[in-house]
């Protein structure tokens, strides 16, 4: 493969605590070595910014849900396509882009490896093929498990070793990452018309509690020692007043500690943090409570978030929490489509405006952007946008200039309609914190890699890591004219290397690279009681068999790359 | 006011897309410029001159630009796509999209013109002399954003489903509609003269529909509501007042209930 030496950037990398430093960056078959050869290629980054490819920790990007808005949004299309160009295949979408889009869309930006937040276990051949044709980027999925029926029988007995060898098989057989739980129980209440919204709610006939499924999971989570923590949307997402359930799921955490062999300290990550720190009883007293929830945050280092920064956009929200978009749709009128996925989850889907002109819309901006700048430690806080919930992944460069530039922030603000609501409801008028590249680079790169249990193969710079490198157009030594020129600088890599290939150049397109899928394989002790409910439930329950249920070969997984875990 | 005039000369194979059409796009532009904007055959990039001649000169703005269209332009779609001010002229019958997205400026078909005629219209007028085809005055596909604004009148028939998701304006048309009319519409105004069918005001949220000849089947939906003396576009007369769509939700202004209301004419 080829060799690469990038010269005279300036470098920021949390990992080896690089801070703007004009560092070189050498590349030799895939991984960064301590020195290229002679015959190394130079990249020549004079007044850039070198940072590791960034790490998306939370996106709706491939499977079912996605598919779905993509069919029963052709508006969403309209005026969005991208023609055929070089090495780049046609693309469309704005909100939910094709697959093809949303890959190259990611390398111009300067990610490198991404997490699909939500697979339906029972669709997981349809969210690897997806990935699967999802380009460049390195992808792994997270099966949702906080509404599934082995969970919930199994915890309803705090049978911790048993949901632990469910979610081991279930990891195999959906080529899974990590376990991910959406509003727990709520979406099995769903199905009886009901939903939880505090974490003591009874789910019906399960007789099972929000709380008993999330300490359960966390306690499965760390006896198997799985790379990434147990990954949670929790109880009443989006209400007023919900930031109260937010922090009673947070103490759920309380003394728990993380087990694994990755580098990982969190035992829980919250995520979309924005959509769970409303405070107010109704919309018309709606505020923020990012101070509530970052200050429990702050305290305790066993708890990492992400933000869902709200981008002022129309967008397409999706998510496995059905009753949530049943109550969306209530409110705005849009359509609304819902599935219920047999045993397991479901999910909803509904078009939404972010409008300017709308207090609460304007609010939920600042909440997003109140919640990192509060964060003391960036390093357990990541940015996102809950794509596409919260606004299109593409829009990061915008969250990063709102974040990294006050005057930034005090347009944005000047221009809300109902400016003096904004400033009583939350507190974003009185940070003045801006985000440093240093921190940006922990907030995008370092904190989100091992949070995921990958710190030691991506997310940083140091020799020996996987060579996934961004290089921006942007001189961190010039003070900053125009706050969109942090926006324009970060849409489009000067420079993006996956793996050691060079994928994006002057912002476009050179090669497609060679993906991979990451998925957990957890080795564990036998067990014939799972093996035996397992069959037992596609025998009596599921409308369709275990030899099609499971994500195997080539056609589904074309390049996997397996993480292994020992828990025997 | 400037006047461009293009002829049809070379007859496409495929239908061509024609959004390039436009005072918007022409103006400031002299005719070998024109006839240089790209137009779509299939997955073929072409020329605007390619397919057709390129007299005459466009004005400095839009509102300064008039075009006429001529020849047989029936396989060419986006005629007047997103003009926002100027005038244009089609002198044959034309495909689909003609003042899709339209915002103002005034456009005058003397043929028919196909489906998905002033798409998601914001301003301005369509006068179609002939008929125009399903969809007019619509959502775009899946969207719920019809037309907002501007007058479409039409002198013979419609087809179906007109005004679907209707916001404001108003569908003036002389002769028959087929099925579906307002479905979803949330305001706006269409007046069909003659005779329609069946499906009008589905779902309707807001708005108004006054028909002058016969309802084949109405929507259970619509419940009367009395008879009112009104004028309509010129005409004076008695109608009987329906209103609906019963199953829809409705927006309360100063305690009152609004519904949609449906006029036909006794």
């Amino acid at each position: 493969m080829s060799e690469y030496v990038i010269k005279n950037g300036h470098v920021f990398d949390p990992v080896q605590g690089i801070k703007g430093d004009k560092a070189e960056v050498a590349i030799k078959d895939g991984k960064i070595v301590e020195k290229a050869g002679s015959g190394a290629k130079v990249i020549d980054a004079k007044g850039m910014t070198v940072m590791a490819g960034a790490v998306e920790i939370h996106a709706h990007i491939a499977g079912p849900k996605v598919n779905l808005g993509r069919i029963y949004r052709p508006e969403d299309k309209l005026f969005t396509c991208t023609p055929t160009k070089g090495m780049e295949r046609m693309g469309s979408g704005n909100s939910i882009p094709s697959t093809f889009k949303t890959g190259y869309e990611y390398a111009k930006m300067g990610y490198t490896t991404c997490m699909e937040a939500a697979m339906p276990p029972m669709f997981s051949r349809h969210v690897h093929e997806e990935i699967r044709d999802t380009p460049i980027i390195d992808e792994g999925a997270f099966p949702v498990f906080g509404n599934n029926w082995f969970v919930m029988e199994y915890l309803k007995n705090h049978e911790v070793e048993n949901t632990a060898a469910y979610i081991a098989w279930m990891l195999r057989a959906t080529k899974g990452y990590a376990v991910k739980v959406v509003n727990p129980g709520g979406t099995e209440a769903w199905a009886w018309g009901l939903n939880c919204l505090t974490v003591n709610d009874p789910v019906p006939y399960f007789d099972i509690t929000p709380a008993e499924i999330v300490k359960g999971l966390i306690e499965a989570n760390e006896y198997l020692g799985l790379p990434h923590s147990m990954h949670i949307h929790p109880n009443n997402l989006g209400n007023p007043g919900c930031y109260e359930t937010t922090l009673d799921t947070l103490k759920l955490a309380e003394g728990m500690k993380a087990n694994n062999k990755f580098g990982r300290e969190s035992v829980m990550h919250l995520t979309h943090t924005q959509f769970h720190s409303y405070g107010g009883t109704n919309w018309g007293d709606f505020e923020s409570k990012a101070k509530e929830v970052t200050d429990y945050v702050n305290k305790n280092r066993n708890i990492t978030i992400d933000t869902g920064n709200v981008t002022l956009d129309e967008t397409t929200t999706m998510t496995a929490d059905g009753p949530f978009e049943h109550h969306l749709t209530g409110l705005n009128h849009l359509k609304w489509a819902n599935v219920d996925v047999e045993l397991e989850t479901a999910a909803g889907v509904v078009p939404y405006i972010y409008s300017p002109n709308i207090s609460v819309c304007a609010i939920q901006w600042a909440i997003g952007l109140e919640i990192p700048l509060m964060m003391k430690d960036p390093m357990r806080c990541y940015i996102t946008t809950d794509h596409p919930n919260a606004g299109p992944f593409t829009r990061y460069p915008r969250v990063f200039k709102w974040l990294m530039s006050t005057k930034a922030r005090e347009e944005q603000i000047n221009a809300f309609k109902h400016k003096d609501k904004v400033l009583t409801q939350t507190s974003i008028g009185s940070l003045d914190r801006e985000i440093s590249l240093y921190e940006l680079a922990q907030m995008t790169r370092a904190g989100p890699a091992k949070s995921l249990g990958l710190g030691n193969m991506c997310g940083g710079l140091k020799p020996g890591m996987d060579a996934d490198v961004a290089i921006y157009n942007f001189n961190p030594e010039k003070p900053v004219a125009n706050p969109d020129d942090i926006e324009k600088a970060f849409t489009r890599c000067a420079f993006t290397f996956k793996s050691g290939v060079e994928v994006v150049r002057n912002g476009e397109i050179v090669s497609t690279g060679h993906k991979r899928t990451l998925w957990v394989n957890a080795k564990i002790k036998d067990n014939p009681q799972v093996v035996r409910d397992i069959n037992e439930k596609f025998l009596k329950y599921y409308s369709m068999t275990q030899a099609n249920y499971e994500s195997l070969g080539h056609h589904f997984v074309p390049n996997p790359f397996a993480i292994e875990v020992d828990a025997t | 006011m400037e006047t461009i005039t293009i002829t049809m000369k070379n007859q496409p194979a495929l239908y061509l897309e024609a959004d390039c059409v436009s005072p918007d796009a022409f103006a400031g532009m002299t005719a070998a410029q024109i006839a240089e904007l790209s137009v779509y055959e299939g997955n073929v990039t072409g020329t605007l001159g390619k397919y057709f001649d390129v007299t005459g000169s466009a004005g400095t703005t839009a509102a300064d630009t008039k075009i006429i269209v001529r020849g047989d332009v029936k396989k060419v779609k986006y005629l007047g796509m997103k003009m926002s001010a100027g005038e244009m002229v089609i002198e044959g019958d034309a495909d689909m999209y003609v003042g899709a997205w339209m915002t103002g400026g005034k456009i005058l078909a003397k043929g028919s013109v196909d489906a998905f005629a002033a798409t998601a219209m914001k301003g301005g007028e369509l006068t179609i002399e002939g008929n125009a085809g399903n969809y007019l005055g619509a959502a775009y596909r899946g969207d719920w954003r019809g037309m907002s604004g501007g007058k479409i009148s039409v002198k013979g028939n419609a087809g179906s489903d007109i005004g679907m998701y209707m916001l404001g304006g108003e569908i003036v048309i002389n002769g028959n509609i087929d099925v579906h009319v307002a479905t979803h519409a949330e305001g706006g105004k269409v007046v069909i003269k003659g005779d329609a069918k069946s499906k009008v005001g589905g779902q309707m949220v807001e708005g108004d529909i006054y028909i002058f000849g016969s309802i084949d089947i109405m929507m259970p939906g619509f419940k009367p509501a009395g008879e009112v003396e009104l004028e309509v576009e010129g005409t004076k007369g008695k109608f009987a007042h329906f209103i609906g769509d019963m199953g829809e939700r409705h927006k309360k202004k100063k305690g009152q209930v609004i519904y949609a209301n449906l006029y036909k004419k006794i």
